[in-house]
């Protein structure tokens, strides 16, 4: 079979196309020495410089970071007991309706989401700052955390929690000596989603937000709407970079663990 | 001699290890244990056996606390245990799978449990290394399970629940994975340090000839009841139901009518056929309908027509399998009634007489045969 042909090609190009021009527009504008975006005067970094130097930018790149880390880490510990509860808890009475409810999240427009945490923080009186916005990233990330989790333990051999109860643990211990370790990927990997979610979320974050705590989605977009200025392009390239060393550390560290699998297994093979 | 014997099931002093008072097991509406009642007794290497679903390994999870009995008690050295958590017990399990931690290395396996009873390192160490030598795995401490083959996986899974020296070892198809040479193998280094440690061991298995090799008495199961519990000797020999019978090596059932004759008992089978004497200390009434149940190995087969002989039967040779040490003939009688015989093959192929299409003798003594009324 003949692999290239033109009709596969320009597919390829016009897909990656798609995906990648508006992105490779960005990053180079951010190298561009005029202060008017769209005209190109030459390569500089000198709005790098100028970001380092905005403290706002910087503020509210802190604050990102923090609800990430937070939003992530509750979502995670939350995420991983509903799905415990959901594979292991056999039949109880409303489980259909349970699980539902951990996954209706995953579809519900975030504007209601948001929307309805504004009104319940409202209602009870909470100040809203950097705490509502991590109340509600933990809200809708639990779900995405569930779901990765659950995925990993409905394949996890039960007889492993069986032998540890077995040789004396009591279950919790069973759960964080046997279970834990070794679901270990699927939580981290859980945590991982949660926190690229908290991210990069602009809609629930600017409903719960409050004057105190301004994420950095929202200060970019609010800052677009006085003008894309090239601090804003470098600022964006520096994300893009970000997550792109992320996930190619993550595959990395995947590929090597699947390489070191495959050499013990040959290993073993090997008469002793 | 006598005292040698190990029996502790024939001497009313002894007091049981494990005692099943009326235990009753129910999954919903399916009874997996009906009304169980069996004792087994320290150092003994009992045998739970039987087909799938007939509630070995139910009896088994009972026994490790994972399952709790639904009505009726069960003991372990004269306590109740029915409100003992699975990790408050001095019951170790070797699972079917191993259900070795795939994260720790042998040594980290084995070590588990002590870690749990929080001994002191010192104590810890010469147990598990007392452990890898027991079971011959100083070399593969370091490595994970999935560095190790099968076989050393057994191993490492075996150590692991003797390792806190428990009262009582439950094994759940602890050969299940390997094959047939490591298995025979593997079989008489459990007894061998089933004795050297002293542990009761309770196996659950599908396989009777691992049963009968390990065991010192084997309870055969069926639908959630014991149908028997004997040594392996007697299982073979004696076995109290057809069921059992054909469920341990292979058997010649003919079913017939009863016709006491004294201390023997002849069975009519077949019109035209010659009757079948066997004897036995049941009592069995005229006509009662009787199964006579008859090892291959102990039909003899001729090509002449043996004299004194109680039972021969006219055939012919209808199949003939050659097992090697061994082979069965197929004898069909003119009924159509197809009986087993077996001969040890002590001559070289070559010399044998015996062939397809056959007419042969087919005869054995009065006392080979079992007579069962079920």
């Amino acid at each position: 079979m003949k692999r290239f042909t033109w009709f596969n090609a320009t597919a390829l190009t016009l897909g990656f196309a798609f995906l990648y021009v508006p992105m490779i527009i960005l990053i180079v504008y951010s190298f561009n020495s005029s202060k008017l975006v769209t005209v190109w005067a030459g390569f500089s970094t000198r709005w790098y410089g100028e970001l380092l130097q905005n403290e706002e930018f910087l503020d509210a790149a802190w604050v990102t970071l923090k609800v990430a880390v937070m939003s992530s880490t509750i979502a995670t510990v939350l995420g991983t007991m509903a799905a415990l509860v959901l594979v292991r808890a056999g039949r109880f009475a409303g489980r259909t309706l349970f699980s539902g409810m951990i996954y209706a999240p995953l579809v519900m427009p975030e504007v209601i989401t948001g929307l309805s945490l504004l009104l319940l923080f409202i209602g009870i009186g909470l100040e809203r700052g950097v705490l509502t916005i991590v109340l509600a990233h933990t809200t809708f990330s639990m779900c995405y955390v569930s779901v990765v989790v659950s995925s990993r333990l409905v394949t996890f051999d039960r007889s492993l929690e069986e032998a540890a109860l077995d040789l004396g643990c009591s279950p919790f211990e069973a759960f964080r000596l046997v279970t834990l370790p070794i679901i270990a990927p699927a939580v981290i990997s859980g945590w991982l989603l949660a926190f690229t979610l908290s991210l990069d979320d602009l809609v629930i974050a600017s409903f719960t937000t409050g004057p105190s705590a301004t994420t950095l989605p929202i200060k970019i977009f609010s800052a677009v709407r006085l003008g894309v200025s090239p601090e804003i392009n470098a600022l964006s390239t520096l994300m893009i970079a970000v997550v792109t060393v992320g996930v190619i550390i993550a595959s990395l560290v995947t590929k090597q663990a699947a390489i070191r699998q495959a050499r013990d297994e040959r290993m073993a093979e090997r008469p002793a | 001699m006598a005292q040698t014997v190990f029996a502790p099931w024939n001497d009313p002093d002894e007091k049981p290890l494990i005692q099943f008072r009326g235990v009753t097991k129910r999954f919903g509406d399916f009874t997996a244990i009906d009304n169980l009642t069996q004792d087994i007794y320290a150092r003994e290497f009992f045998a739970l056996l039987g087909p799938s679903g007939c509630g070995k390994t139910t009896m088994m999870r009972m026994l490790a606390g994972f399952e709790r009995p639904t009505e009726g008690q069960i003991l372990i050295a004269g306590q109740d245990m029915s409100r003992v958590p699975p990790n408050k017990r001095a019951v170790n399990m070797m699972f079917q799978s191993y259900a070795l931690f795939p994260h720790l290395s042998v040594w980290d396996n084995i070590a588990f449990g002590l870690k749990r009873e929080g001994r002191d390192k010192d104590k810890i160490a010469a147990r598990v290394e007392e452990m890898l030598r027991l079971t011959r795995l100083s070399k593969f401490a370091k490595r994970k399970p999935h560095q190790i083959s099968g076989g050393q996986r057994q191993r490492v899974a075996l150590a692991r629940s003797l390792a806190k020296a428990p009262k009582l070892l439950l094994l759940d198809e602890p050969l299940g994975a390997l094959d047939k040479k490591l298995r025979q193998d593997t079989q008489f280094e459990l007894m061998d340090i089933q004795e050297k440690t002293g542990t009761t061991f309770v196996i659950v298995t599908h396989d009777q000839e691992e049963a009968m090799t390990v065991a010192s008495r084997v309870a055969v199961m069926d639908e959630g009841q014991i149908i028997q519990v004997a040594t392996p000797d007697q299982i073979y020999e004696a076995p109290n139901s057809v069921y059992v019978a054909d469920f341990i090596g292979d058997v010649n059932i003919i079913t017939g009518r009863a016709a006491p004759q004294g201390d023997k008992v002849a069975i009519r089978f077949a019109e035209g056929q010659p009757e079948i004497i066997g004897t036995t200390t049941k009592t069995f009434e005229p006509g009662q309908e009787i199964h006579f149940a008859i090892r291959p190995e102990k039909v003899a087969i001729d090509t002449e027509e043996p004299e004194d002989t109680p039972n021969k039967l006219r055939g012919k040779v209808l199949d003939i399998a050659y097992l090697g040490n061994i082979s069965t003939y197929h004898v069909e009688l003119p009924t159509g009634l197809i009986v087993k015989a077996q001969t040890a093959n002590t001559r070289r192929i070559s010399r044998r007489q015996i062939t397809w299409e056959d007419t042969v003798w087919i005869s054995w003594t009065d006392t080979a045969g079992v007579l069962l009324d079920r």
